[in-house]
Formats: C-alpha cells, structure tokens, sequence
C-alpha cells in the first residue's frame, strides 16, 4: 500500500481551495492571494523534501566511481612483445560516510584488467578507507589506507584529468603510482595558498636480493611486513590561480623490513603544475637513493614535460617526453626509457572523455613498443 | 614531532578556515546592502529557464525557485552546488551585468577549500556573460581543487544568467 508523502499532501492540500462561481473581484484576488500563499508553503515543502533526498546533505552517504576502458595497439621491436589488447583498466567505485560534521569515512575499491582469479591478471584491490577526524579548522587527521601525498597523479587521477590513454610511465615505475600505504596522516593549511601533509605509514618491502624496482616493492596493505615505518612529508603552493608547486620527500629506515642488511631508502620528488586560458604545462622529477642495491637499482629516477593545448572546453590536445631509469645508479646496466606521447582528449561532458594518443619509444636496450593507444573513461 | 607542534601552532595564528562557514548568508547580504537588506524576490526555474540553468549546470537544479535581493540595480544571489560530495554556498553580487563580488559563505568539502581565496575569486571580478550563457573569461584553476573551480564557475554563469532573466521578465517578490 502506497501512503501519500507530506509534499503530495501539501499539493492536495492547496488544490482543495473552492472556487467560487460569481465571486467578486475583491474575492478573487483574496483567492489568489491565499494560493500564492499556499504555493509558496508547498513549494518550501516540496524544496525541504528533495534537499533531504538528495546524495548530499540529508543522506550521510556519498557514492561515486570512475572507471577507463583501454585498447593498445603497439608494436614490438628489439625483443619486446607486440601489445594489440582491449582492457577495462580499471573500475572504481567510492564509498564515503559522515559519522558528523567532523569525522568522515572515504573508500575506494578497484578492480584491475576486469577478472581477478588466479589465471587472470587483474585484481581487487582496496586503494583507500580511512576515518578522517576534523582537529581544527585548519587541520585535520586520518587513520586508515590511504595515497601517498606524492605527485601529480597519484591522488588525482580520474580519466578525466589527465591526458594520455595510460598513465604517464615515470610517475608509474618511479613515485610509484598508484602507491597507497596503511597508517595515520596530519593535513592541512599553515599560511594562505599553502599546505602541508606529514604521513607516517606502512612502507616498501624490496626483499634482500639487492635487484628490485620500487614498484615492485609495494606491499598494498595486504600482511604488509611493518618492521621498518615509512615517513613521508608533502609542502604545496597553490597561491596563484592555475600553478602548483610541490615537493615530496619520504624515507624509510630499512627496506628489507629485517630480514637483511638494514638498509634505507628515500624518495625526493617535485613538480609544477600550470594552467593559463587553454595552456598548461606539467613538469615532474622523481629520484630514489636505495641504499645497498646492486646493479644500478640503488638509483632509480625520472621525469617528465608535458605541455598541452585545450581549444576548446571539449577539445585538447598534448604531448609529453618521459625519460626514467630503474637501474640508474649504472649506465652500463642500459636501463634508460624513453618514451614521447603525442595524443588528443575530447570531452563529451566534463565528466566523461575519449582519448587517443600515439607513443614512440626509445630504449637504451633497443626494445621498444611503438603505437597508438584509444580510451573512454568517466567519473562520477 | 616537534616540526608538527611548531606547524601547528604557526598555522592556528593565520585567519584562515579550510572547511566550514567563512560568512553567513545574512551578514553577506547585510554586507552587501549596508544593513539595509531589500524583501527577497523569486524567480521560478521553469520552461526555458529550467531547461538552459540545468544547461549551465550539467545536471537539473534541485530547486524550484531561487531567491535574490535587489535594490536598485545591484542583485545579490545566494546560490549552492556541490562540488565532489558536498554543497558550496557561493554569495554573488552583480551590478550591470557584471560580477562585482563573488564569497565562497560555507565551503563543506575536504579538498579544494582555495577557491575561496580572493587571489581565486578575484578572476571573477567584472566578469559577464556571453549570449551562449559563458562566461567573457576564461577561469584559471587549481590543481586537486578541479571539481570545486568548476561549481563555482557554473554558478558565477547561473547567476549572471538568472540576473538576465529578472531584468527581462520582472518577476514577482
């Protein structure tokens, strides 16, 4: 059985006015005054109704997602497999609760290359939950899995606010993004148009055999070994529409986490971000110092330029020179990439974009993939 | 530690808020009007005017109607939108189809509170709209505060166009 609800009620209500058939003219501006009276009361009503309808602030829960479908089409030279594939890269919904007005809960699960099973090479993977607690005005705390303060994507990286299919490949297997770690992290503002971030989290474990990309050193916060913390801190400007300056250092004392020579590893990155009228500009370096790594991983590091043009609100185009190096610390070892995209976005909706972008690779071992890339991506 | 200690009591001396109310709505308008705030008008989102602020909006407004304030020919429009997750209140003054304040009065997101700095804001100053319902300018934005820039410039338009429409139709308090 259907009830009817207080705006449905209110509607009736002001319906219900009789009309008079020989009333005067003096009754019937009354008449209308009383329904532009009860108009009003019914329009509050039903205005009062939606508000405490809508996602934000009547419900405390807030859902929203993103998610890229990808098609590589790269040829192989030199050794490196061609690439010609159709992926749902990733598929990301977010989940977020306001216990009140000054602690939160934000998460976002993802699935990686559509099927996760032991056959597949796709995987679920829990990016970020954490309870975020209001301290002040200025500042504010959060307990939980969360990202990395570092970088230009790796908090920021919804299909549509960057250009290029993939990811840019230096923040990728340098920072490394998309790099989340478990633990508490203190926010906030200290002067107009700056702010701060100071985390103290799980960190990387790169094993003992003195060989290891820092990507692949991340645990996820799965049984994540947590001998050995990691620290990291961020200082950001953003006091001039458009531009962004920022720096990142992290470090952590021992990357075995105990299980061999006690050794340390730091990052230092910064980057600048600009935008003016349809010009923007993006520049980022990123090294790491591993301490006690061989064959040139004890040095691993990058950067990137990217200047891109956007013609219309719909329209933009880019181009981008990546050069990174996992094996830096030794030139012998060939392990310079360098990769120049060049590519267009079009945006349908500012939410929604379709990208293809071509790549050009040139590798110190020779061993490239070449060729053009197509996405469609979202955000809700 | 002791950096944080000393950040924090830094940073508490500053007259600065990331989330929260910045400014009533009513001391806005008292603001605006030197404390002599008109009856508030209405204008009906309906037909043409539904169909082109859901245009602007990218998505239909949640109200039926919206309230502003005029004396003379200064407009002042008290408007919301949400950015990521949460509602922004935006305060606009227009004189002569143009923009000559624009306040960010409550501001209830995590990130992307710099949109209510005036070296933000101040882009909006002066700023009119085109006959495809744009803006003259174009908007220069923040990084990580992308979703916030982008409500407050669609309300900037909102209410510049609303501004138009009262001007042209003349509606009834």
């Amino acid at each position: 059985m259907r009830y009817l609800n207080l705006p449905t009620l209110a509607i009736t209500a002001a319906l219900s006015l009789p009309i008079v058939a020989n009333a005067s003219e003096a009754d019937l501006q009354k008449q209308i005054n009383e329904l532009k009276a009860r108009l009003d009361v019914t329009t509050e009503v039903i205005e009062s109704s939606a508000s405490t309808n809508k996602s934000t602030g009547g419900s405390k829960v807030q859902i929203g997602g993103y998610g890229e479908m990808h098609y590589n089409n790269l040829n192989g030279k030199g050794g490196a497999a061609d690439k010609t594939e159709m992926d749902f890269h990733r598929f990301v919904l977010f989940f977020g609760y306001e216990f009140s007005d000054t602690i939160r809960f934000f998460s976002e699960v993802e699935i990686e290359h559509a099927l996760a099973s032991s056959s597949a090479s796709g995987e679920v993977e829990l990016e970020q939950a954490y309870i975020e607690f209001d301290i002040n005005k200025q500042h504010r705390v959060k307990a939980g899995v969360f990202l990395i303060p570092v970088g230009i994507i790796n908090e920021t990286h919804e299909p549509n606010t960057f250009y290029g299919v993939e990811r840019n490949p230096v923040e990728k297997n340098i920072i490394p993004s998309t790099w989340w770690e478990g633990g508490t992290a203190l926010s906030g503002e200290f002067a107009k148009g700056w702010q701060y971030d100071v985390s103290l989290t799980s960190g990387l474990d790169l094993g003992t055999t003195g060989t290891t990309k820092v990507r692949s050193g991340r645990q996820k916060v799965s049984n994540a070994q947590a001998k050995s913390l990691m620290t990291a801190a961020r200082v950001k400007w953003t006091g001039v529409p458009g531009l962004e300056l920022a720096a990142t250092v992290t470090h952590q004392d021992d990357y075995t986490q105990g299980l061999g020579t006690k050794n340390s590893a730091q990052l230092i990155e910064t980057h600048a971000v600009w935008q003016k009228n349809g010009f923007a500009l993006r520049a980022l370096y990123a090294s790491w110092k591993v301490d006690g790594q061989t064959s040139g991983y004890d040095k691993q590091k990058g950067y990137y330029i990217e200047p891109s043009y956007k013609f219309t609100d719909k329209v933009g185009v880019f181009a981008r020179y990546n050069q990174y190096d996992n094996q830096a610390g030794d030139s012998s070892q060939n392990g310079e990439k360098k990769q120049t995209d060049i590519g267009v976005n079009y945006w349908p909706h500012p939410d929604v974009v379709i990208k293809a972008d071509y790549q050009s690779q040139d590798n110190a071992n020779n061993s490239d993939q070449n060729g053009f890339n197509l996405g469609i991506g979202y955000q809700f | 530690m002791k950096f944080l200690f000393i950040l924090l009591i830094f940073s508490t001396s500053f007259p600065l808020w990331a989330r929260g109310t910045y400014q009533e709505p009513t001391e806005f308008l008292a603001e605006t009007f030197q404390n002599n705030v008109p009856k508030a008008s209405v204008i009906w989102l309906s037909g043409e005017v539904r169909k082109d602020v859901s245009e602007i909006l990218t998505h239909k407004p949640n109200g039926l109607r919206v309230r502003y304030w005029v004396k003379d020919k200064k407009s002042a429009w008290i408007l919301e939108e949400i950015g990521k997750t949460e509602p922004i209140t935006i305060g606009f003054v227009i004189n002569n189809n143009e923009i000559i304040q624009t306040k960010v009065l409550i501001f209830r997101e995590s990130r992307g509170s710099e949109i209510r700095h005036d070296f933000f804001t101040r882009q909006f100053s002066n700023a009119k709209l085109t006959t495809e319902n744009k803006l003259d300018r174009t908007i220069d934005g923040i990084t990580g505060a992308t979703l916030s820039v982008r409500a407050l410039t669609r309300l900037s338009r909102v209410a510049l166009y609303l501004n138009n429409q009262r001007l042209t139709k003349n509606d009834t308090p």
